[in-house]
């Protein structure tokens, strides 16, 4: 197993060079003087001067890349001049908040798809599995970020069940249950759109098993219902539902730039938006290499997660 | 194509989302000419107005901007977004794909390496990316929702294009002297271009999505131009104070996602044709008694399993597959009967009957009775049947790669076959399994336990599944076929082992093959089945020595005999009939030599023929028998 894991990480090092390329190069189509755009209003002599010396703007593009990528493999990936501070910092920080919204949500939504598409292919054309099928088919046509204005009108403004927004109360004390309190809307917000997707895929990767030989063996030796359908077939199909999780995690990831701009919340999300539209380039550049290779490193979990379900790959 | 666009029309909802789709377009198409006001026409005193009220149907908005007016013009702009993203993410994504698939080699190993790459972001991020470097705006948006979306058309193309540039046709082209862009123009691509427009229906929904989403952030259209997203990105500000503002839009991308995702279900059932055939469809817990059932009887109450008129049919679509047509079949304690037949006799199908474990839909028991030591199984409640699964009555199935879970140890399969019917505690279950595998002649059986199927010979897995079969000590175990996938070595141990198993422990075999050289090692009588019917039943050494229906005959004729010498082998002509369409009288008749008219009149019964044997034939081959 430890063999295993090493093995996925060293395969997963030309993804991560891959992506530190395809970063620098979309940040390198930056129009005019890299200098000039990554300082923006701050773009003094002094301060170009400064900035041509640490990253070699001045240089040729390849040799910038490697002056690029060598401060990134000692963590430093540059300073935000409109936070005057380093980009690392603050993407550590707004990381955090990130994943624990997503991941409660991935939580959320892998708990209640797998369920959702294990009933619905339980009772195939019953009624749980049509209002199933109806709901998921809302679910994934909503876009999360009307469904979340919605569950502030509905849940904040007019029930008070929930704050209307933000991580923390203003003020105070900053526990669990506080934060538990403002987290519930935004990651159930977050994840309808992936329990959709999980949801139909476990009802079709269950019924896909349902037909198998073994389940009739099963059957035959006067297993209960209850054992095969999630002893037997759920297990089964966990191996075809396992992949999906991980491509909904990076969905989850990515789509809570929406949650936390509707819900204010501080995560990495609105954090770019904001890196964006004041035309902050290290530290988009810095969030989104950091994103992207947590996912990749994420993905190496999950396929760690099926090699330990499945006996038949190799380890 | 008209078989498809009928099967989208049967699919209700399907077209529910083609009529929705219908109208967004028409509207958002004739927008310029319809009696709107001007959408960006300010008029603050005139600010948030409430639905409903004169001059404004929808109200206006922060400025005092009639609602409906935008709603109209931002629709058509957020559907030429979401249509135009998609168009050129297949368009660049497609020649990718071609390229990549039709060259192959090198070309492929570096496009797909990059694509790989750009498909392990997470998507909207790259998105982010992409307009962060080219800076907010509708058209950046566009660009960077098209160019996130190109590897995903490049993978799925590339694929397509990997199994027809390998076809004949494209050889021949190739050898006719024709230029590659001329054969990927003229061969490849008239072949791509459906999957193409498939892919696209199913992903412009996110397409439209994703650009809603990135006006909705201020990345995507700037003021005062307005797409849905940014419509209610900026009425975000009022969301509390004047939630219409916001209702309006966002209904409207829910309205346009889902009928396109309708659309694409419908699009995507349509094409796959295992769901034409209901094949999809999950088999219940037992097989479905049909209500009229006629039950047989009476029950012969010595016997211990006693089958009486036994039907089983398939329901497909408007066709009626009748796969056991009234079988009568009697098994005593501790004997072997042997039930053969060519493929598609209904031999397996009536041994699956038994104990309810005939897939069903589509299958359906419609007539008969099962009787077990003169107890009703047809229609006993599930949880009797249950109780005498495995219990009572053990299966040993045929291909044990398929019938043993690959993902649970032979032990652990063990110990729930006899946890299912007992509370032996899990240590006590675990040296049971331990005991079974050794009575099966599993060496090393204390570590064998821990294995996993995939993990044992096919030999040791079949006797893995004749363990699980005796883990209960069963009465009698129905062995449907469990050599067939066997060579023949392990066959011949195989067989031998249930033969002393047998003995040991007194248990019925009821023995399913299409072999009657394996009939003749093991069964006391043999019955033989023929579309859905015992033809001929009696005592194996009868049988063998001088068989009475042409069709025995036949079938024997067709076994190679070791030592046999100079023996012609025969096959039989012809198939067997489908039994959606039986002839009526024998259903031999037609691959018979000796067929009379009389042959193909009326129901031929199933006569005795001396003091053991019974014959389905107006003619018998040895008619000397029965005196």
């Amino acid at each position: 197993m430890g063999r295993y894991i090493l093995r996925r990480l060293i395969s997963a090092v030309p993804v991560l060079l891959g992506i530190s390329v395809v970063v620098f190069a979309i940040m390198a189509m930056i129009p005019g003087d890299p200098a000039l755009a990554i300082l923006g209003s701050y773009a003094t002599p002094e301060n170009m001067a400064d900035l041509n010396r640490d990253l070699g703007l001045d240089k040729p593009m390849v040799q910038r890349y490697f002056i690029w990528l060598g401060n990134l493999l000692q963590g430093d990936l540059g300073r935000s001049f409109n936070l005057n501070r380093p980009v690392l910092d603050e993407v550590l920080e707004r990381f955090n908040a990130t994943l624990i919204l997503a991941g409660t949500s991935f939580i959320l939504c892998s708990f209640f798809g797998i369920a959702a598409g294990v009933l619905s292919a339980a009772n195939q054309y019953g009624t749980a599995d049509k209002a199933i099928t109806f709901a998921v088919l809302f679910g994934i046509s909503i876009p999360s970020f009307f469904l979340g204005m919605m569950m502030i009108l509905i849940f904040a403004v007019n029930l008070r069940w929930f704050p209307v927004s933000g991580m923390w109360p203003i003020y105070g004390t900053r526990d669990i249950w506080s934060l538990l309190d403002h987290l519930t809307m935004p990651a159930l917000a977050l994840s309808v759109v992936a329990t959709g997707v999980i949801a139909r895929l476990s009802r079709s990767a269950m019924l896909e098993v349902l037909r198998q030989d073994f389940i009739r063996t099963a059957r035959s030796k006067g297993v209960h219902e209850r054992g095969i359908i999630w002893r037997h077939a759920l297990r089964a199909a966990m191996v075809s539902i396992i992949p999906v999780l991980g491509i909904q995690a990076g969905f989850v990831l990515s789509g809570a730039v929406y949650i936390e701009r509707v819900f204010q919340w501080p995560g990495i999300g609105q954090m770019l938006v904001d890196a964006i539209l004041r035309r902050d380039i290290l530290l988009v550049q810095g969030g989104v290499v950091f994103v992207a290779a947590c996912y990749v490193l994420f993905n190496i979990v999950v396929d760690v997660a099926q090699s330990l379900l499945d006996p038949r790959i190799k380890t | 194509m008209m078989a498809f666009l009928k099967l989208l029309a049967r699919n209700q909802l399907a077209l529910v989302g083609l009529v929705v789709m219908g109208v967004v377009v028409l509207l958002a198409l004739i927008t310029p000419l319809l009696p709107l006001d001007n959408p960006n026409a300010t008029d603050t005193p005139a600010r948030f107005t409430p639905p409903f009220s004169d001059g404004a149907l929808l109200g206006t908005d922060h400025l005092g901007r009639d609602l409906l007016s935008r709603l109209m013009w931002g629709t058509r702009l957020s559907l030429a977004v979401g249509f135009a993203a998609a168009v050129i993410a297949a368009t660049i994504g497609a020649a990718i794909g071609i390229i990549a698939g039709y060259y192959g080699g090198r070309t492929d190993n570096v496009i797909m390496r990059v694509v790989d790459v750009l498909m392990a972001f997470p998507y909207i991020l790259l998105a982010l990316a992409i307009v962060a470097a080219l800076g907010p705006g509708l058209m950046n948006a566009l660009v960077a929702v098209a160019a996130v979306n190109i590897p995903f058309f490049a993978r799925n193309i590339r694929g397509i294009t990997v199994g027809i540039a390998n076809k004949e046709f494209v050889d021949a082209a190739r050898l006719a002297g024709l230029s590659n862009t001329k054969i990927i123009l003229t061969e490849i691509l008239p072949n791509v271009i459906p999957v193409i427009v498939i892919a696209m229906s199913t992903t412009v929904g996110w397409m439209i999505l994703e650009t809603a989403g990135l006006s909705f952030l201020g990345l995507g259209s700037q003021p005062p131009v307005a797409d849905l997203g940014s419509m209610l990105g900026e009425a975000r500000s009022a969301l509390i104070t004047n939630p219409h503002t916001s209702i309006v839009p966002g209904v409207m991308i829910l309205i346009i996602v889902m009928a396109i995702n309708l659309l694409g279900d419908g699009v995507r059932d349509a094409l796959d044709p295992r769901l034409k055939s209901g094949a999809l469809s999950r088999p219940l817990p037992a097989t479905l008694v049909d209500r009229d059932r006629q039950p047989g009887g009476p029950a012969d109450a010595t016997a211990l399993l006693h089958l009486s008129d036994l039907q089983t049919q398939f329901h497909v679509g408007a066709r009626v597959f009748r796969a056991v047509g009234g079988v009568d079949l009697r098994i005593q304690p501790g004997e072997c009967l042997g039930l053969i037949g060519e493929s598609g006799s209904g031999k397996s199908v009536t041994a699956l009957s038994i104990m309810g474990l005939v897939a069903s839909p589509p299958g359906k028991i419609t007539g008969g009775s099962v009787f077990y030591r003169g107890e009703e199984l047809i229609g006993a409640p599930y949880e009797k049947l249950r109780g005498l699964r495995g219990r009572r009555v053990a299966y040993i199935f045929q291909d044990p790669l398929a019938t043993l879970h690959p993902l649970y140890t032979v032990g652990d399969q063990l110990v729930e076959a006899v946890r299912s019917h007992y509370n032996t505690p899990r240590d006590k279950a675990r040296a049971h399994a331990i005991d079974l595998l050794k009575s099966v002649r599993i060496p090393n059986a204390d570590t064998r336990v821990d294995n996993y199927p995939h993990e044992l010979s096919g030999g040791m897995r079949q006797r893995v599944g004749i363990a699980m079969a005796l883990a209960n000590d069963p009465d009698v175990i129905i062995a449907d076929e469990p050599t067939t996938a066997l060579d023949v070595t392990v066959q011949a141990q195989i067989l031998t082992l249930l033969d002393d198993l047998r003995h040991e422990r007194d248990v019925a075999i009821l023995f399913i093959t299409h072999d009657f050289g394996v009939v003749a090692q093991l069964c006391d009588r043999v019955a033989v089945m023929y579309a859905g019917r015992i033809v001929e039943q009696g005592t194996t050494d009868e049988i063998l020595s001088s068989p009475a229906h042409p069709y025995t005959s036949r079938l024997m004729a067709c076994v190679p005999e070791l030592g046999g010498g100079r023996r012609r082998l025969e096959a039989i002509p012809g198939l067997p009939p489908m039994v959606d369409n039986l002839p009526e009288g024998c259903a031999f008749a037609d691959r018979c030599d000796k067929a009379q008219d009389a042959c193909r009149r009326g129901e031929i019964p199933l006569d005795t023929l001396g003091r053991t044997r019974r014959v389905r034939c107006i003619d018998p081959e040895t008619e000397e028998a029965t005196a």
